[in-house]
């Protein structure tokens, strides 16, 4: 067995290096909870790689009531639920009606919503910028009366944008469930509606359950958009919001990195608690498509 | 029992096609239900997505201060074009950072993520911390990315002290220096690319099927042949999203330089000039429109890779 222990040695070597190199990957996320925690002064004094003097949560406090970042959390969810959940009905419908009915349009849908959303933002935006700054909105939403610096905006944009990846998705997992189980709907003799509503939504769950992980992310980190159409900082999300803490001409980096480490929570936990629907989320379409 | 459940019976034990053609015999209320489960999340996706892409190509032969109303647009062919080559001086420092983008992810980040995945396919002892580890900025925002590596790369930040430059005045500047900071930028892209790619991969390894493994070491294949003739063509489906993914992810960037320094100063990427002639001080509708879509004819080749594999086996 000489190629056994020959094959022992790379294993050894294999995992030390992938060692090294995750412990590297990981280092620059705990580098800056460690400064999180660090007041301003100490780090100008003795610099970012020092013992610490102070240790404390204050620039979670600061960041969080005094800089008023849990205003933009709010925002991120005013955002992203109702995107997301949007998004995944608008969907589920169109997947259904492709994937269960022969209709000879079924084919170029599909085309127009996958090649829609891979277009890329840049190519949308300056019609939408300028459609903003002219459609009507009532007072509520908007005291200036128009979309453009609305939350709304910012949820239409979104909804329009991910229906194409989400129906792709969607209706490619439906292919793989088979027909038959509708049938049996069919033979009960229900509509159209409760064929969709009663048999292809429950069925749709476990698809529906990793995209919504998935895109509830990605609408989470967007940036270009939340920038582009909003432009007061005080409605921005989180991740948009950020740029807010990052001062004209003075920057407190603590804080600074107290923001960050906020921001990044809800994604951990999505990394952690959600990681098999997001692993499932980001694979869907390229193991089944 | 009604006549048309008996007819809908006596279709469904019937043949395949008979079947087929009952189910798309519908009632007038059932079409009018199907319009609108298509119509509705059609008529948004369109209005929202095709019509100002349409807009803007047409927009990008036209001049528009975007001051006066629609009147105010003229058409003057290719004038943005030739403008934005000759004149603009952005936007050549931009095309060459997205190029060194786009070979940046294609030659190594992706290959590397191919490599880990390979490894951690082994199932070596602390793969799952491995795999976290290398997930991990997946989740994260780009706009966090660039805070987080603003303390190692800072003029005062953890990399500068480590290597000894402890005078501010003297110490390199990792992202102020317009020679240097692409490259750093390119470093920390792939910080978060290669551990997308992996999952990409790594997940397509395990949908391999093991015989096929077996096979291959029974013929006494060695472990790079069996990875170049047997594990990678089935990776075909991977492969295809892997070139999407790599060419739009390194076409679109945007928020990572515009969090570091606005895109400016070295940084320049074509996402942010259209941004700039848009919603910064000069407003060039026109330059703006053209840039968005030599974007789109640099993004237009793997979109229609993509198109082409997903459906040509439907028809």
């Amino acid at each position: 067995m000489v190629t056994g222990k020959k094959s022992k040695t790379g294993e050894r070597i294999a995992i030390a290096i992938l060692g090294f190199f995750s412990l590297a990957w990981v280092f620059p996320i705990f580098f800056t909870v460690y400064e999180s925690f660090r007041p301003y002064n100490d780090t100008t004094k003795d610099g970012y790689v020092s013992l610490p003097k102070h240790f404390n949560f204050d620039n979670y406090w600061n960041a969080l009531i005094q800089s008023g970042m849990w205003r933009y959390f709010i925002n991120s969810v005013e955002v992203a639920v109702p995107a997301v959940l949007i998004t995944l009905f608008l969907a589920s419908m169109v997947a259904f009606v492709v994937s269960r009915y022969s209709f000879k349009f079924n084919i170029a849908l599909l085309m127009i919503f996958t090649a829609g959303n891979l277009l890329p933002p840049q190519l949308i935006f300056i019609p939408i910028f300028r459609l903003y700054l002219h459609i009507w909105v009532p007072t509520i939403i908007n005291e200036n009366n128009v979309l453009y610096d609305t939350q709304l905006g910012l949820i239409l944009i979104h909804v329009a944008i991910q229906i194409g990846f989400a129906t792709f998705v969607l209706s490619n997992y439906l292919r793989t469930i088979p027909k038959e189980i509708s049938e049996s709907a069919l033979v009960d003799g229900a509509s159209v509606w409760a064929h969709y509503f009663r048999v292809i939504l429950p069925l749709l769950r476990p698809a529906l359950a990793s995209l919504g992980v998935l895109m509830t992310t990605w609408i989470y980190n967007d940036f270009f958009w939340a920038v582009v159409l909003l432009k007061s900082g005080s409605k921005r999300p989180i991740t948009a919001a950020l740029s807010n803490l990052q001062g004209e001409f003075f920057t407190d980096f603590n804080l600074l990195a107290a923001g960050a480490v906020l921001a990044l929570l809800p994604t951990l936990i999505v990394f952690f608690v959600l990681r098999r629907q997001f692993v499932a989320g980001l694979t869907i379409g390229s193991t089944k498509g | 029992m009604s006549k048309i459940d008996i007819e809908t019976k006596a279709a469904a034990s019937g043949e395949n096609l008979g079947r087929r053609r009952r189910s798309n015999n519908f009632t007038k209320r059932d079409r009018a239900v199907i319009a609108g489960l298509v119509g509705g999340p059609t008529i948004l996706h369109v209005v929202f997505v095709w019509l100002p892409a349409i807009a803007t190509i047409l927009l990008s032969f036209c001049q528009w201060d975007g001051i006066g109303g629609l009147h105010d647009i003229h058409w003057v062919g290719f004038k943005n074009y030739t403008q934005i080559f000759t004149l603009y001086s952005d936007f050549k420092i931009a095309l060459r950072n997205n190029t060194l983008w786009l070979l940046w992810f294609g030659l190594i980040a992706t290959p590397l993520g191919v490599v880990l995945a390979y490894y951690l396919d082994k199932n070596l002892k602390g793969t799952k911390f491995f795999q976290t580890a290398f997930y991990l900025p997946i989740v994260l925002s780009l706009a966090v990315t660039g805070i987080i590596w603003d303390y190692i790369f800072k003029v005062n930040g953890f990399l500068n002290i480590v290597l000894g430059y402890t005078n501010a005045d003297t110490a390199p500047s990792w992202f102020g220096d317009p020679h240097k900071n692409i490259w750093v930028v390119l470093g920390i892209a792939s910080w978060r690319h290669i551990g997308y790619m992996m999952l990409l991969y790594l997940a397509g390894m395990k949908s391999v099927d093991p015989s096929l493994r077996e096979a291959a070491s029974i013929d006494g294949a060695g472990e790079w042949y069996t990875f170049r003739k047997v594990i990678f063509p089935s990776l075909r489906p991977v492969n295809i999203i892997v070139v999407v993914v790599t060419v739009i992810e390194a076409l679109r960037a945007f928020d990572l330089v515009y969090i570091i320094n606005r895109g400016k100063n070295g940084l320049q990427v074509l996402a942010v000039a259209v941004y700039e002639n848009i919603l910064g001080e000069s407003q060039r509708i026109g330059w703006g429109a053209a840039l968005a879509t030599i974007l789109f004819v640099l993004c237009l080749g793997p979109i229609m890779i993509y198109l082409y594999q997903n459906f040509k086996k439907v028809d």
